[in-house]
């Protein structure tokens, strides 16, 4: 492979990734940024007109608090998430973003979003955070906003970034960021002042069901491949909740969302005997209090509920949308004109955001009016914007953090000038797709205000560059060495390919750090064994090859899946207790134990010395 | 259902530096080809999906296809053949076409945009702020755009 060329891109504030969160940011900082005379840059590995978990669209915009119709407080909010998290929450930064949310919703209509509204003009909502929307184009529309905010000379695509640059003065501090360009041979050096992580969670840690063609078909985007996280903790940032996951009831193989059927036509989720889950397994919550007796049931606990039908012999579980349907048509007086607006808000449900469920129906000749639908529980997902909390530490805002969740700037890390968002930003669940963006925004506006306060450009040693540029051109190298060992090119002594690492990995996290072909189910020993096969798959990983800029993606990728699942891995080692059940089982200490561990794990990794270090870093509550 | 592009529509996006898909992919999938359309007796290269098993079916590219070549077929490990899903995207709508295994067909059709197309004009109504607004928690537009009297603080405890 012919040694890339290299171009040197100067900035302020750098912006990594432009799903939700990075158009938020890109969109806020731009404002800020023009009045100081500032540039404001944004990568993506792809076109931000289609990237991100909201690439596909939406249905629904799953936080809009509504405060102009005093719908809503964001103390309500915080209190939801509590619950909804078993207690554990960076109230701070959940209060923050419910009280800004509203705005970045109220934007989007602007901008041209359709939103479903009551006679009365209100939103329609399909639960009490839940507004419908007609949200095809969600993404281009928000992404439109961005790019247009921060200009076209300033938006670079089909970027993959690697590594974050540190300033080789103050190793404390960020420097930039390198990446390479998936579509020529090129690597970019962004240098900043300040740099804005919304890189996206992490999926394909896990096995998921399907392994033949269908193994793209998961819940979350098979292309957040967990950068946030992996740029991140190769940067020396702290990390919090790395143990906590996603694990969420779906309907089958095409993982379709549940909400609208459950909040708003109240489908009843029943084994394979006509038994309402929910109920039989009622005097399962009372052996997780306070949370169990607490409403809405915890997300953790309803799929808790679902597992221990499992095990009693009651799948397969069906979402009873025929008998939701005929209920909602009678109601309708069986007018055929709201039969059709009916039938249509159930398919658009899909045809929004998950259209494989819908060409699912249409292939098993499912008509939801006629027969229930299959429900699953996914195989484990590391984000922090759904039901789950993982991400970097960082400062909460001035007017609502504690001291000790406040050091200067909101939104940013333990890395000075290096911020955080979406997904990106552990400890404050369920932002959804508007918090992300009003995360970024959060994130966008302190990064400039940082800038304005901490004047001087970064150091970036070219050595630095040099040796992170002939790190990522290795996998060409890797095969070009390798390649005449064998008469073909998938089976190679001396190689590997990154889908094999994929599978491979995937195999390690669901054998031993409770996926779901384990039940969900891991332990010390488990983990250690876990942690072992890993250290050797990490030392392979480094003979990892590539043919072209497709498979140099693929392999970064794997590498990012991989630090991710060794700060998950860690992290479920260190947290001595079941907090989460339904989203993992530590069997070797099955209890939720609030005594011991009401704390934040938080792990910082030193990449000088290799080492990683955990702690338990106090829970404060914030919000009456 | 990964995509599949028929050689007979694709025309290898003629004129543009990259297909229509390619650019779109946020899976980077859809490969161009310069040779593809030999196979098919054509002059012109094609597209391809160049590792349908990471395809998340989000229909990108089939709704950014000019010339309509891109369909998806269900997962081959998954999904039972026979059924189709097809979209028809324009300005402010798109239509859907479901056909079921059995034959039966669906059709749906649901706004996309309100506005059109290029006409966001991000801070036309807060061009500047002041210095000490930099400092302060409202975002920009905030608190008009909350529609409520002021950003919420929390209560002191």
């Amino acid at each position: 492979m012919v040694q890339p060329e290299t171009e040197v891109v100067e900035t302020d504030v750098l912006i990594l990734g432009g799903g939700m969160a990075g158009c938020g940011a890109a969109f806020e900082a731009a404002y800020w940024a023009r009045a100081k005379g500032l540039k404001v840059t944004i990568v993506e590995k792809a076109a931000i007109e289609r990237s991100g978990a909201v690439a596909m669209g939406l249905s629904a915009i799953n936080l809009y608090l509504g405060m102009r119709w005093n719908q809503n407080t964001p103390e309500d909010f915080v209190h939801y998430v509590r619950q909804d998290l078993m207690g554990m929450s960076r109230e701070d930064l959940v209060y923050d973003i419910a009280r800004h949310v509203d705005s970045s919703v109220h934007m989007f209509e602007e901008w041209g979003l359709p939103i479903f509204k009551n006679p009365d003009g209100t939103y329609k909502r399909e639960g009490r955070w839940q507004i419908m929307i007609h949200g095809e184009s969600y993404k281009p529309i928000v992404a439109e906003a961005a790019k247009t905010a921060v200009g076209d000379g300033n938006v670079y695509e089909r970027i993959f970034v690697a590594r974050l640059l540190l300033d080789d003065k103050d190793p404390g501090r960020i420097a930039g960021a390198v990446g390479f360009s998936v579509r020529e041979n090129k690597i970019y050096v962004f240098k900043a002042r300040a740099v804005i992580v919304t890189a996206g969670g992490a999926t394909g840690v896990f096995r998921p069901h399907s392994h033949g063609e269908g193994l793209g078909r998961i819940w979350y985007a098979p292309w957040n491949t967990g950068s946030a996280y992996s740029l991140m903790i190769q940067a020396g940032a702290t990390m919090t909740q790395m143990e906590h996951r996603l694990v969420v009831a779906r309907f089958k193989d095409g993982y379709g969302p549940v909400g609208m059927w459950f909040l708003l036509f109240k489908a009843v989720l029943e084994n394979a005997k006509g038994e309402n889950i929910e109920q039989k397994w009622a005097s399962l919550l009372k052996e997780w209090e306070p949370y169990g007796s607490g409403k809405p049931i915890p997300t953790p606990l309803r799929n808790h509920q679902m597992m221990a039908d499992f095990r009693a012999g009651g799948a397969p579980f069906f979402l009873r949308t025929d008998t939701a349907l005929q209920r909602m048509y009678q109601e309708a007086a069986n007018d055929p004109k709201k039969i059709r607006e009916i039938e249509a808000d159930a398919w658009e449900d899909f045809l929004d955001m998950t259209m494989s469920q819908a060409l699912i129906w249409a292939s098993d000749n499912i008509d939801p009016a006629k027969t229930p639908s299959e429900i699953v529980l996914t195989e484990p997902y590391l984000m922090g914007s759904h039901a789950s909390g993982t991400g970097a530490w960082v400062s909460g805002p001035e007017d609502a953090a504690p001291t000790e969740y406040f050091w200067g700037y909101n939104r940013m890390t333990t890395v000075k000038g290096l911020f955080a968002a979406g997904d990106g930003v552990g400890g404050s669940a369920h932002k959804f797709s508007s918090g992300s963006h009003v995360e970024g925004r959060l994130a966008g506006k302190a990064a400039v205000a940082y800038i304005m306060d901490n004047g001087a450009a970064p150091s970036v040693a070219q050595d630095q560059v040099e040796a992170i540029r002939a790190e990522l051109w290795k996998p060409f190298e890797n095969y070009e060495k390798g390649r005449t060992a064998s008469t073909t090119d998938e089976i190679n002594p001396t190689y590997l390919f990154p889908k094999m690492a994929l599978h491979r990995l995937q195999k390690i996290m669901d054998e031993y750090a409770a996926g779901q072909g384990s039940q969900y189910i891991t332990t010390e020993a488990m983990l250690q064994k876990g942690l072992e096969r890993m250290k050797l798959f990490k030392e392979d990983l480094g003979k990892l090859a590539a043919r072209d800029l497709h498979d140099l993606l693929r392999c970064w990728e794997v590498w990012d899946r991989t630090w991710c699942a060794e700060a998950h891995m860690r992290h479920l080692l260190f947290r001595q207790e079941t907090r989460w059940p339904g989203y993992y089982y530590r069997a070797d200490y099955p209890t939720l134990d609030d005594k011991n561990w009401k704390v934040f794990v938080n792990s910082r990794y030193d990449a000088a010395k290799g080492e990683w270090a955990l702690e338990k870093t106090p829970f404060l509550s914030t919000i009456p | 259902m990964p995509t599949y592009v028929d050689p007979n529509k694709c025309d290898g996006c003629r004129g543009l530096q990259r297909t229509a898909c390619m650019y779109i992919c946020p899976n980077d999938l859809m490969k161009y080809d310069p040779d593809l359309g030999k196979a098919f007796s054509k002059e012109h290269g094609m597209a391809f999906n160049q590792e349908p098993d990471l395809c998340w079916e989000c229909f990108s590219c089939v709704k950014a296809c000019p010339t309509g070549a891109i369909t998806m077929r269900g997962y081959a490990d998954v999904v039972p053949l026979g059924g189709s899903l097809v979209p028809m995207r324009g300005t402010d709508a798109i239509m859907w076409t479901a056909k079921y295994r059995n034959g039966q067909l669906k059709r749906f059709k649901f706004p996309i945009r309100t506005t059109s197309w290029g006409s966001i004009d991000p801070f036309k109504e807060f061009p500047t702020p002041s210095a000490a607004a930099l400092k302060k928690q409202e975002l920009y537009g905030e608190p008009k755009s909350l529609m409520v009297d002021q950003v919420p603080t929390p209560t002191q405890h």
